[in-house]
């Protein structure tokens, strides 16, 4: 497993590369040097000597991809790509356009992120899974049929119709939970009832929905018929043996996202007032901070990268036939 | 089912746990809402606390409260008057000749080499308690020496177990003045003061060679560096010299950029390992005003805390007729500042915000046009007043014209629509008529503005009201108001400038003119076609160039548009901050100037150079009046409007009335916390029905459910 892991690993470094090089050409085809010294000298009086010496200090004022004029492998050194990438694969991320320690705020800002992410996921999973297994229990009944009609109604929604409800009944009408906000520690909490109400029921009608064709899969597989002639409950069949053999899907959906929790979610961030990763990205990109838009997407990059290596290694933990070689 | 059962008790259990007297929605921690704290909010996160660049609106509601130059904005007083503040006074200019004579304050312009303004410092002011200043028991500086093992464990500046304090002296002036200089400081306002600080520029030029050196060695070659037109008389008096004459001068005092900065405080933050940890002088300010900034964290909140060094203003005594009986000056004589803290929340949404300031979490608040029709009602005379539910809740509407222009700008420089002939005018006057900025403010801006006549908005020394201040080429004065003109009144205009139904008299092409907008969203869609309407009026082809503001800058740099609308706010409440948009040599495509539509008019520039250097009085009144004539005539502008702010301020928040040139208002703020308590008990009390027929319908659902499941399970197949 160690080779395997490490050749995984190995694949990692091009297409971080290409990653970095894909966000890196977009971002300039959208934003010239001379527009991110704009944004972040202001409005007023700026002078085109003060956008010269803005862009020489963030190291701006050189070749893109290629430095025509330097010599020899300068001229792929002595470039805005390299310069702003090489020191992205020691996670060394540097400063934002604005002067601020990235690394720093992403330790920072993580942890509300988290805070929203880790309760959604995990009560998500285990009423999603519980709410599935209870449609297929009935499967091919009125209640199935009603079932997946209000799962697809309730996943047609747009997300920010459940925000914006939310914070109207739970917070306007009843009064019940702060509309929006944060604080640290366990101050914290009474901030995530409503973002984490609404995450939930926000997903839940895909994440049901999708747990039930999983289970309607295995439901028919010989196994569990040979399950139910030994005389089993349905329940236990359904708990025991169709869930244990659906992990490997359900695996494949939750492994691979737990890296990801500590990107945040854009919107659920900005209507709630949650200072995470979510919105720390946003605001680069509307700040037009190429550093911190470069460090984030790296980072989301990697804990990609990562999160499907876990769900490789998860695989062997739930079906012994698997072995990575 | 058992861990069912705890979930749903725990689920059940974490509201209860809120239960108490507080309202459950309170954002803020039980019994704080009792204290004498000031709750606002802001939606744009500030860039930077540093007042060498601090230039922005966002910024100045925090850095104002914190640092304080020489001067400030009377609180009340009408037209916009300076007081002192970190000054004893507000200086006069002493004027030189180039030999260095004193000369009367009568001297024209043309004799003045150079003008001194004397500032002297207020004795006894000190600074807010900060690590710069904490001394060890020899009496050195504890925190100028750090070195990394110091720095372990410190990620905040509270993180720094002692503080100090010292008296502000002239130094501390001088040494900001230098700083604005800085090439690595990106100072806005430094290109500006090249132009009138005796010695500015060349100090410029010679801190160049020190950008390479190390943060702390900067410091070190900035306290050494020489400004000639800067020198510290005594420790409390300070001489800045202003090449020729620049009345004007005063009003940059009363900004932050002149505020006073300790160079202990710099080096301070020079220290290596300090931009590590992003303990920098643009995170945390070092000032002497009555707050200072005890948590930033602009993505969540930021929180000023009363300075407890503070030199103990009082509240103005002087104010306009009526503002007395008002019971504006019911404070006048106190020390400030009243409240001993405000607590600003990050609120990018304008749901929560508008929802929390009604719930009473926040003390005042703007209206945004989603809340607008549930705070506003625009009567019949187009007066605003509010809604029933405001009434109700004992919130009261302030309104105020902002010292700012909205306008749509023609680039004198095209071909077409710029120029300065006849039918270049005739063009101009007929879009002006045409583009009925009425509706656009009435549409857009739910009538929160005042349709301009001219660039000077109302408050700025030289605007005129009444018939006298219309612009006659777009009004006439009817039954005591300024009407807009007719649109066959604009249709003949076109015909006369050679462009009969909106077609070339000689080409017979239709007239196509193109638009630059800043446009990036769905909600511009409807104004932009509203301005295509507007030019249709006249058979004008309206080409929209939607881009976002930096290409928009770009182009206006480039001086390649044609018709753009922008905005500027003043500075300062002089009409040469209003009028020097419109002045020749500080065109943006030649001179990189805020001349945007490049207009040049030699006659126009000769009255703005002599404008500039006079007194406010009926002689400059007359100068202002010729050149609003000559730029009305020109019409370089459709003038736009003036947005007019409206501001909603709960019932325990007192001197809230607003002041559009001063940024230094919190501290005038005071609060009732007991009647703020009470409210918000009354108007949020949980509504528990819903949580119980939750629970039942989840009971409802889930029993016969269960129920089905073992009937199921206990069926045979058979």
């Amino acid at each position: 497993m160690t080779a395997y892991i490490l050749r995984r690993l190995l694949y990692a470094i091009p297409i971080l590369i290409g990653v970095n090089l894909l966000t890196f050409v977009l971002f300039f085809v959208l934003n010239t040097p001379d527009e991110m010294a704009r944004m972040q000298l202001g409005e007023k009086r700026v002078t085109a000597a003060a956008i010269a010496n803005w862009k020489r200090e963030h190291g701006y004022d050189q070749p893109l991809l290629f430095n025509e004029a330097a010599p020899g492998l300068a001229k792929v050194t002595q470039t805005i790509f390299f310069q702003r990438s090489v020191k992205l694969f020691a996670f060394d991320f540097g400063s934002s356009d604005n002067g601020r320690a990235i690394g720093y705020d992403i330790s920072q800002r993580m942890w509300p992120s988290l805070a929203i992410a880790v309760p959604v996921l995990l009560v998500g999973l285990a009423l999603n899974v519980s709410l599935a297994l209870f449609i297929v229990f009935f499967r091919a009944t009125y209640l199935d049929l009603g079932a997946v009609v209000l799962l697809v109604a309730m996943m047609s929604i747009s997300g920010l119709f459940y925000i914006i409800g939310g914070q109207f009944l739970l917070s306007k009408l009843f009064h019940l939970v702060p509309i929006s906000g944060y604080d640290t520690g366990w101050n914290a909490w009474k901030f995530l009832i409503l973002p984490v109400i609404v995450g939930f029921i926000g997903g839940v009608g895909s994440g049901a929905r999708w747990y039930r064709t999983l289970f309607l899969e295995e439901v028919s597989k010989d196994y569990v018929r040979t399950a139910r002639a030994k005389g089993l409950t349905e329940r236990r069949v359904l708990f025991r043996h169709i869930l244990g053999n659906a992990l490997i899907p359900i695996l494949t959906g939750v492994v691979v996202v737990l890296p990801l929790l500590f990107m945040g979610s854009l919107i659920t961030e900005s209507f709630f007032g949650i200072p995470g990763l979510g919105s720390y990205t946003i605001d680069a990109i509307s700040n037009q901070d190429f550093a911190i838009v470069r460090a984030m997407v790296f980072l989301g990059a990697v804990l990609y990268i990562l999160g499907l290596i876990l769900t490789d290694i998860s695989y062997t933990l739930v079906d012994p036939r698997v072995r990575l070689q | 089912m058992r861990v069912g059962a705890a979930l749903l008790a725990l689920s059940l259990a974490l509201p209860l746990a809120g239960c108490g007297k507080a309202p459950w929605n309170d954002p803020y921690p039980a019994g704080e809402g009792l204290t004498n704290t000031l709750y606002a909010s802001f939606s744009e996160r500030p860039k930077h606390l540093d007042p060498v660049r601090s230039y922005s609106a966002d910024e100045y509601a925090f850095l104002a409260q914190v640092y304080e130059p020489p001067l400030q904005y009377q609180l009340l007083l009408r037209p916009y008057q300076l007081a002192p503040l970190s000054a004893t006074q507000v200086p006069v200019a002493h004027f030189i000749d180039a030999q260095g004579q004193a000369l009367p304050d009568t001297a024209p312009a043309e004799q003045i080499a150079y003008s001194d303004y004397l500032i002297h410092v207020r004795p006894g002011v000190r600074f807010q308690p900060h690590p710069a200043f904490a001394r060890d028991g020899s009496g050195a500086p504890r925190y100028h020496r750090l070195t990394a093992s110091d720095l372990r464990g410190i990620n905040r500046l509270a993180d720094f177990p002692d503080t100090g304090t010292r008296e502000l002296t002239a130094a501390d002036f001088a040494h900001q003045i230098k700083r604005l200089a800085a090439p690595w400081l990106h100072s806005p306002i430094a290109g500006v003061m090249q132009e009138h600080i005796l010695g500015f520029r060349e100090l410029g030029e010679r801190l160049a060679a020190a950008d390479t050196l190390d943060p702390v060695a900067r410091v070190q070659a900035l306290r050494e560096a020489r400004l000639d037109g800067v020198e510290v008389v005594d420790p409390l008096t300070l001489r800045i010299r202003v090449i020729g004459k620049y009345p004007q001068f005063v009003y940059w005092l009363a900004m932050p950029f002149f505020a006073p900065m300790p160079w202990e405080a710099e080096l301070f933050y020079a220290q290596p390992g300090m931009q590590e940890r992003n303990i920098v002088l643009d995170w945390y300010p070092v000032g002497t005003g009555p707050f200072m900034l005890t948590e930033n964290n602009p993505n969540l909140r930021m929180v000023l805390s009363r300075n407890p060094n503070f030199w103990g203003e009082t509240f103005p005594t002087q104010g306009m007729p009526g503002d007395a009986a008002a019971g504006l000056l019911k404070d006048a004589g106190r020390p400030m500042p009243f409240v001993d803290r405000a607590i600003y929340s990050l609120e990018k949404e304008d749901i929560p915000r508008w929802n929390k300031f009604v719930q009473g979490y926040y003390d005042s608040s703007g209206i945004s046009s989603d809340a607008f029709d549930q705070a506003v009602r625009i009567g019949g005379d187009g007066g605003p007043s509010l809604t029933d539910e405001m009434k109700s809740r004992g919130i009261a509407l302030l309104t105020s014209v902002e010292t700012s222009i909205s306008y749509l700008g023609f680039n004198m420089l095209d071909p077409v629509v710029g120029g300065y002939t006849e039918q270049a005018r005739l063009l101009r006057r007929a879009i002006s008529i045409a583009v009925d900025y009425e509706e656009f403010v009435s549409i857009f801006a739910n009538g929160r503005g005042l349709i301009a006549q001219g660039p000077l908005p109302p408050g700025i020394s030289g605007y005129r009201e009444g018939e006298g201040g219309i612009n006659p080429y777009v009004y006439q004065w009817q039954d005591g108001r300024p009407v807009r003109r007719g649109i066959e009144e604009a249709r003949a205009l076109m015909a006369q400038a050679g462009y009969p139904g909106g077609r070339d008299a000689k080409t017979g092409r239709a007239l196509s003119i193109n638009y630059e907008a800043v446009a990036t969203g769905p909600d511009d869609k409807s104004r932009l076609a509203w301005m295509r309407k507007q030019f249709d009026k006249l058979g004008i082809e309206l080409v929209i160039r939607s881009t976002d503001y930096n290409r928009f800058q770009e182009k206006m740099q480039n001086g390649t548009g044609q018709v753009y609308m922008w905005g500027w706010n003043a500075d300062y409440p002089d009409p040469e901050n209003f009028l020097f948009l419109l002045y020749g040599p500080n065109s943006k495509a030649e001179h990189q100037g805020e001349n945007a539509s490049n207009y040049d008019n030699p006659e126009f520039n000769a009255l703005f150079d002599r404008m500039k250097y006079m007194e406010d009085g009926p002689a400059r009144q007359a100068v202002v009046d010729q050149m609003m004539a000559i730029a009305r005539r020109d019409a370089p502008w459709l003038w736009g409007f003036y947005p007019k702010g409206f501001s909603l301020h709960h019932q325990w928040l007192f001197n809230a009335n607003p002041n559009k040139m001063a940024n230094n208002t919190l501290k005038y703020r005071r609060v009732d916390p007991v009647l703020r308590d009470r409210l918000r008990r009354e108007w949020n009390p949980p509504i528990l029905w819903p949580l119980w027929g939750l629970l039942g319908l989840g009971l409802v659902l889930v029993l016969p459910a269960l129920w089905m499941v073992r009937r199921r399970e206990r069926s045979t197949a058979l």
